[in-house]
């Protein structure tokens, strides 16, 4: 087994080639399909229960308190065991709501969420569905999300979650603006939507450096509009608990409830992973075009750590924003992405492509 | 018959389509007919994703998935209450539906029946996306810059519409 911890695309090949040799060419497509499928459903369980322990310490940390610290070292083991309490809890049956939309709405932004992280790269061959116009992809499937929420909202038959649900449709929906057209930003200076082509056009130096002044602003614009894309604080008025109990999900229990939870850090870990890849290089180590030396050492670090380190410095980022700032009114939030973000990321896809134009990015 | 992958998909997807169109029109309740257009609008992007053509398919699931059902989704939200079933229509209306859809299903069916497809032995090349692009932009020929403008002439004249209808009256604003 040809295992290369540098590069996935000999150990992709060898498991398909050594399925070819066994069966027949539409079995080895659904075996590959479920063995991705799994594989991607083991990352989903361990990520979102490795996000919600770094919430939960880092949010501690910005308190000065200390945290999950009793079950496990450093309270590892605390998702865990709140999860083993998810599954055992109760689910409970609404009698006025509708229960087709209900039972379905949790699926509906799980199933976004997991489309998304299809088209992400987690390293050099590993990396599920190559499609042309990747960007235009990931944006377009996590715009589905919003409708799970707003089928929630709506069939729980409660006027927290049809509020919540409310919210959460108009911010999603402006914000998409603001995160697609700082993504236009950098594709303006890559030429190309396909995320294999963004990553390998980042070797000579990442377009956070490459495309300056441009790079660096879509790259602010796309921070804080997907912060408020994946209804997050400052921008959680979807489920402000202070007026709203919790928002859309306020009538779910148990692991429906849990699906919620899980997909909203999914898809924190999908915007980070989809900014580290544009932005920041992806896989790519950090490299400076003509300091071969430099540059070699750089690529000793196998490149799904390049990638992880980078995702987990964007989600610390994200995080930081949630335990720092107070919470935005309906109207402030608005205001903030009609008036401002949507002017300056406008303005800035025309200032790249005269950057672009003239020659004046590196 | 063994069916290939392909086959199979394409087989799924336009099985999704039938059932999940019959249940938009038959179901009581607006909202689950809503989602029920959602899935058959997501199996019509499968569908284009099969064919290769990548970028059809995101176009789908943004504007009409992403845009368009949660327009819908959002207006329903708006306007009805969570208990609100429709009557079923009398027999009148469902015989004049009835007669009406066999009409367009035969034209539809006989037209398509009678048309000489030509197979291709090419292997299916996906659309890149640059070349989308590049001929959007193209006023040579086989370029469409000119409806490209015109659309959006037309999209930036209902855009300032919208604002004018959605806008407060000045006179409402003085009298607060």
């Amino acid at each position: 087994m040809p295992l290369d911890i540098y590069d996935f695309s000999s150990f992709t090949q060898w498991v398909h080639q050594s399925l070819d040799a066994v069966m027949s060419p539409f079995w080895v497509i659904t075996t590959e399909m479920v063995l991705v499928g799994l594989a991607f459903l083991t990352f989903y369980a361990i990520v979102g229960l490795m996000l919600v322990l770094a919430e939960r310490r880092i949010c501690a940390f910005m308190q000065c308190r200390l945290g999950p610290n009793r079950v496990g070292p450093w309270g590892f083991f605390q998702t865990i065991a709140d999860l083993i309490k998810l599954l055992f809890k109760e689910l409970i049956y609404i009698k006025k709501a509708d229960k087709l939309l209900f039972n379905i709405a949790p699926f509906i932004v799980i199933i976004a969420s997991f489309l998304a992280l299809a088209a992400i790269p987690f390293a050099l061959g590993l990396h599920a569905v190559d499609l042309n116009i990747g960007i235009f992809y990931i944006v377009a499937v996590s715009s589905l999300g919003v409708i799970g929420i707003l089928l929630a909202g709506w069939s729980s038959n409660s006027k927290y979650s049809l509020i919540g649900a409310m919210r959460s449709g108009a911010q999603i929906v402006s914000y998409e603006l603001s995160v697609g057209l700082s993504l236009i930003t950098i594709i303006v200076l890559a030429g190309t939507m396909q995320i294999s082509e963004i990553v390998e056009l980042q070797r000579d130096g990442w377009f956070i450096f490459t495309g300056h002044i441009s790079a660096i602003i879509a790259f602010i614009i796309f921070l804080i509009a997907s912060t408020a894309e994946i209804n997050r604080g400052p921008f959680d008025l979807a489920e402000a608990e202070s007026e709203l109990t919790a928002g859309f999900h306020t009538e779910y229990s148990g692991i429906k409830f849990a699906f919620f939870f899980l997909a909203e850090y999914m898809n924190m870990f999908i915007v980070a992973s989809l900014g580290a890849t544009v932005f920041l290089g992806g896989w790519m180590p950090f490299h400076v075009y003509g300091w071969d030396g430099f540059n070699a050492i750089m690529d000793f670090l196998p490149p799904f750590f390049w990638y992880i380190g980078k995702t987990a410095f964007i989600i610390f980022i994200i995080m930081w924003f949630k335990w720092t700032f107070p919470r935005l009114r309906i109207d402030q939030l608005l205001t903030l992405e009609w008036k401002y973000l949507l002017p300056i990321n406008l303005f800035n896809v025309v200032l790249m492509a005269t950057l672009v134009l003239l020659g004046l990015h590196f | 018959m063994m069916l290939t992958a392909s086959q199979f998909m394409f087989y799924f997807f336009a099985l999704a389509i039938v059932i999940f169109s019959i249940l938009t029109v038959t179901s009581q309740r607006i909202l689950r007919a809503a989602t029920y257009l959602l899935f058959v609008l997501i199996s019509t992007a499968g569908i284009y994703f099969l064919l290769n053509y990548q970028f059809l398919a995101a176009v789908q699931i943004t504007l009409y998935a992403g845009g368009i059902v949660v327009l819908i989704i959002f207006s329903i939200l708006l306007t009805s209450h969570v208990g609100v079933k429709f009557d079923m229509v009398g027999w009148k209306k469902r015989l004049a539906t009835g007669i009406a859809v066999a009409i367009g299903a035969i034209l539809v069916i006989t037209t398509i029946l009678q048309y000489q497809f030509e197979a291709s032995t090419e292997a299916a090349r996906a659309v890149e996306m640059r070349w989308i692009g590049l001929s959007l932009l193209s006023y040579e020929k086989e370029g469409f810059v000119l409806p490209f403008e015109v659309i959006s002439i037309l999209l930036l004249a209902s855009m300032i519409g919208a604002i004018i209808i959605a806008r407060k009256e000045e006179k409402n604003e003085s009298n607060n």
